[in-house]
């Protein structure tokens, strides 16, 4: 039941993580290299625009989102080897059912949340001192 | 879609064919023509155990979003004490960012160095991305206890419970990953690339990796909109 | 700081006689039991084949056992609570003071489903799936042991808050600001949490097992639209597992850090906010129920197809509905909190997607309907536990779907009648699935089949008794009587009471007609042999194996064509009037046995103990041998051993002389 890797043939499926046989022509090295670069690239971005005036305030927390998803892309591509090829659909299919329940959680419990607190009696400032340390 | 097969046309199949397939040995991995998927007959080794790691990851994942929707909710919650803005340090934020991203890159080195059965290569750079993981974790501890000296302790509001449940989760992940990094070093060093340790070796780097993914989600969220906040 | 932490001698209820007496007679038991096995010189024979087993068809037997064990303690608790309210009508006292009922519900909630009807369930689909696609074992066979000791470390760590401290009085699932340190100091809340996040790491590794397993792990042929339905479902409850089990974690875990370390996520005071644990936690609640239901329906169209000699009408409808009811199981969880203010937006939301995820279970019972539906149909005892599944449950969820209506829910809300409700579907639903999938895979698990009047018996006085004690408190709900309560007031509700006690009374002849049934087979075995391997002329591949089957299931793997893989084989042999040419036997690599999950479990649960009653060295000193424990693990150089192909040939040779000819031309051409 284990070992026989070497039976491994062209159209079976990938594990997360593996190179694939005849790929792009790029060594591993470079594939991760390129990856390094460009995720340095997009991390010295987010903190320049966190730390400046570049974009416009309101704008900020957007384009720190795409910067973020653009650097998770960069580390799914370039270091676990995520590709759309056929060999790597169940882990795609894997990641896109994660991701779907992670928006689920985090969206639906702030939507719910924010209702909820929404709804809240408003209470009487002593109340509210007391409450505080 | 197509009806596929009849119960008629199976029976007549199995009775032309017989019910194993030519050629066919008895331990059951995939044939030549397999077409992946899993119907071919089972998955080598390699692609089970790096499957199921990958799903782990994904719960892994999960969890987290537990407590990044906690924190999101209550990030406003500082019940009078101290906010984001006042307590984050950018810099050392930064340098922990370079510290875990670069350990990604040694990561995935050491990982190409053993596919190649280079033994020193291989343990020169997960000694690497060991170092520059404790690094981090030192670092964040340092920001742990000076908050909690300055009396910004999780136990001061919930936001910062939530601070610290997630950062510090995250940290617990990293050290833990450490941990098993040197285990992982002690065994390639004395047992070799058996096929058994690369597969763990594989798992080690979907796990590694998978923690500066979080770790990006991590900074952005808490530490760049935070400070900005 | 002391050495033993929080725990003295006061921990232990001398002073309470029903914990006492029953973690006496328990522990008897336990004793007794364990000394028989070593005078009779079973215990190299139970270690060696049982507890270090990395075997899945093992590991399900003793999740089952585990299971049904647990059901009987959990039952008990129930047993009290009906007893309690029936005796204290009229102002009398009953017996059991308001501090012991609260943990009487909190455990017998907490143990239903998290060491009742959950290990029975994983136990099947351990069983069951990795036969039925045809393969050898589970992807990870060693986790698979790994996940069942730490869910038995977890049962045993509720069970021993029975003798040393108290259990949780705060429900199944600890709300806070009751569950936090100021209102609930004692250890009880703590023996859940560790209970529970213990027994989690269990479940989530029996998740990613199956999954792996079903999707890269089947016959040659088997694609994916070619696997039995049990199968599908099977994937459906163990993605669900993986997609929500992280989130209880996560909950418990705040939960935790606010008791231990003083975190503000739910507290009343510092910011923090006890609506979040109810949000959380629902989010995991609600899968939760679909994960112990699709394994169920699963049971049910393999039941329906086999006893009314069809193919299940619509496969391909039933896989969209199982998908459907998978995704949408996540759309659905604020309908436990509709009264706790999000609002008419947020309510009517959740309550249309509530409404819309009783499609897919119409779909599956319109399909269960018309496989019956020009079949041949044989009123077996799994069959009769079918049945009574659909008429309970359409009931139970069509309430349900009453439940759903924001309004409705507004008055209804932590009534008698959601009580009934939930017990509705878990008892008609779940219950009643796992009863039908033990009596039909009993036979190939231990060669034997069940006794079919003790069955027969047990199933029409569990029905009965389900009717008696439930539709009374479906009554009561709805005349405004609320949950979990010590004693009832309103002298109006009390010939429901009664008639509620007296159904659990009929309950419990039920359960006791299933350990009567048990123990006659056992005693008949012989009478009742299953011969062939194939007692109930089955579609799917675990009936061509014999019973029960050898450590490696299947001597060459089968090769599939067509959906129900066996059926087209069989028909093959009846055809032909023998059975196909013997394969090439070859030897096989097994996976070793290993006591990793044994060990690992047992630190576990010494943690477990220890992070309760506050003994931090023990804690770190578990945590060390935990770890070791894997290392030991990780070490070891030989991880298979091989079965040659002389016993391989030996066994096969033995299955196929028991199917003559003879006995093909009594099943002879089927649909």
């Amino acid at each position: 039941m284990s070992g026989h890797d070497e039976d491994w043939g062209e159209h079976d499926d990938a594990a997360p993580g593996d190179e694939h046989a005849g790929g792009s022509g790029y060594s591993a090295i470079q594939v991760y290299l390129l990856g390094f670069l460009l995720a340095i690239g997009l991390t010295v971005a987010s903190f320049w625009v966190a730390g400046s005036d570049f974009v416009w305030g309101p704008g900020i927390p957007a384009a720190l989102i795409s910067l973020a998803v653009a650097q998770i892309g960069v580390h799914l591509v370039f270091f676990l080897h995520i590709t759309s090829g056929p060999e790597n659909t169940n882990n795609t299919l894997a990641l896109a059912f994660g991701v779907m329940i992670v928006l689920l959680v985090v969206v639906g419990s702030v939507w719910i949340m924010a209702h909820m607190n929404q709804n809240m009696m408003p209470m009487p400032m002593d109340k509210l001192m007391q409450m505080q340390r | 879609m197509s009806k596929g097969p009849t119960p008629s046309d199976v029976a007549a199949a199995y009775i032309q064919h017989g019910p194993y397939r030519v050629g066919y040995n008895a331990h059951g991995h995939g044939y030549p023509e397999a077409r992946g998927h899993g119907a071919g007959g089972q998955a080598p080794r390699r692609v089970i155990v790096g499957y199921g790691f990958w799903i782990f990851l994904l719960s892994d994942i999960v969890m987290f979003s537990g407590f990044f929707a906690a924190y999101a909710v209550l990030v406003h919650a500082t019940a009078g004490g101290p906010t984001g803005r006042e307590l984050f340090d950018l810099k050392r934020v930064a340098i922990e960012t370079a510290c875990l991203l670069a350990s990604s890159f040694t990561c995935g080195l050491g990982y190409v160095a053993a596919t190649r059965k280079r033994q020193l290569e291989t343990q020169f750079w997960m000694l690497a991305t060991g170092l520059l993981g404790l690094v981090f974790v030192i670092l964040e501890v340092l920001e742990f206890y000076e908050m909690i000296v300055a009396g910004a302790g999780p136990d001061r509001s919930a936001f910062l419970s939530a601070f610290f449940a997630l950062v510090g989760c995250h940290g617990l992940h990293v050290s833990i990953g450490g941990l098993w990094l040197a285990t992982m070093m002690a065994q390639i060093w004395l047992k070799g690339f058996r096929p058994g340790i690369m597969r763990r070796l594989l798992c080690f780097n979907l796990f590694w990796h998978a923690l500066d993914i979080i770790w990006v989600a991590l900074f952005t969220i808490v530490y760049l909109l935070g400070a900005g906040a | 700081m002391k050495l033993l932490g929080k725990l003295d001698w006061s921990a232990i209820p001398l002073d309470q006689p029903i914990p006492l007496i029953a973690s006496g007679v328990v522990g008897a038991v336990i004793v007794g039991v364990l000394v028989y096995a070593w005078m009779k010189g079973w215990w190299p024979y139970v270690w060696h084949e049982w507890i270090t087993s990395v075997d899945h068809k093992r590991i399900g037997v003793m999740y089952m056992l585990l299971g049904c064990v647990m059901l009987l303690r959990g039952f008990a608790d129930a047993v009290m609570m009906r007893s309690q309210q029936a005796l204290a009508l009229h102002g009398a006292a009953g017996y059991l003071p308001p501090e012991h009922y609260d943990q009487v519900f909190s455990a017998h909630g907490t143990i239903m489903i998290f060491f009742g009807a959950m290990p029975f369930v994983i136990g099947l689909m351990n069983f069951v799936v990795p036969l039925q696609l045809g393969v050898r074992d589970v992807a990870f066979p060693t986790w698979n042991s790994v996940g069942f000791w730490l869910t038995a470390a977890g049962a045993l760590l509720v069970n021993v808050s029975l003798v040393v401290g108290e259990f949780a009085r705060t429900g199944w699932l600890p709300y806070p600001p009751l569950s936090e340190l100021a209102y609930s100091p004692g250890v009880g809340v703590d023996y859940y949490l560790w209970a529970i996040q213990i027994s989690g790491v269990g479940t989530l590794t029996t998740g990613i097992n199956l999954v792996t397993t079903i999707l890269k792990m089947r016959a040659p042929g088997m694609s994916y639209l070619r696997m039995p339905m049990f199968c599908w479902t099977s994937l459906a409850s163990n993605l669900l597992i993986i997609a929500a089990f992280p989130i209880l974690t996560a909950t418990l875990a705040m939960l935790t850090l606010d008791r231990y370390l003083g975190f503000h996520f739910f507290t009343n005071e510092a910011g923090g906010n006890p609506m979040m644990f109810v949000n959380l936690i629902w989010a995991w609640g609600h899968p939760e129920v679909y994960i112990l239901i699709l394994p169920a329906f699963g049971i049910f169209s393999e039941v329906f197809s086999t006893f009314s000699s069809k193919p299940l009408f619509g496969y391909r409808s039933m896989v969209m509905a199982t998908l459907f009811i998978c995704i949408v199981s996540f759309l659905v969880w604020l309908h436990h909190f509709f009264t706790m203010g999000a609002g008419g937006d947020v309510n009517a939301a959740f309550g249309i997607a509530t409404s819309i995820i009783a499609v897919g279970t119409g779909v599956k019972i319109y399909n269960w309907l018309f496989t019956m539906y020009g079949g041949r149909v044989r009123f077996e005892v799994p069959m009769l536990w079918a049945l009574g599944f659909v008429i309970t449950f359409v009931v139970g969820g069509m309430t349900g779907v009453l439940l759903a209506v924001p309004p409705a829910d507004f008055v209804l809300h932590n009534s008698m009648f959601l009580v009934a409700h939930f017990h509705n579907v878990i008892i008609g639903g779940v219950l009643f699935g796992c009863f039908a999938g033990y009596e039909y895979w009993f036979p190939k698990a231990f060669g034997f089949r069940l006794h079919e009047g003790w069955g027969k018996t047990a199933f029409w006085l569990t029905l009965a008794g389900f009717l008696a004690t439930f539709i009374p408190l479906y009554i009561v709900g709805m005349e405004g009587m609320t949950r979990r309560l010590q004693h009832v007031d309103n002298p109006l509700w009390d010939p429901w009471i009664l008639l509620a006690g007296v159904g659990t009374v009929i309950i419990f002849l039920g359960v006791a007609s299933q350990v009567v049934q048990l123990v006659v087979s056992i005693r008949m075995r012989e009478q009742l042999r299953d011969v062939t391997g194939d007692p109930w002329d089955g579609r799917s591949l675990e009936w061509v194996t014999p019973s029960p089957p050898p450590t490696f299931n299947f001597p060459v793997l089968y090769d599939v064509h067509g959906e129900e893989a066996y059926w087209g084989i069989k028909q093959a042999a009846i055809a032909q009037e023998r059975l196909h040419d013997e394969p090439d036997y070859q030897p096989i690599e097994m996976p070793r046995n290993s006591p990793t999950g044994f060990v690992t479990a047992f630190f576990a649960a010494s943690m477990g103990f220890a992070l309760i009653w506050h003994i931090w060295w023990m804690v770190a000193l578990a945590f060390v041998g935990a770890y070791a424990t894997f290392v030991v693990f990780a070490w070891r150089d030989e991880d298979e051993y091989e079965i040659p192909a002389e016993e391989v040939a030996r066994i096969d040779r033995a299955r196929r002389a028991t199917r003559s000819p003879e006995w093909l031309a009594t099943l002879g051409p089927q649909a």
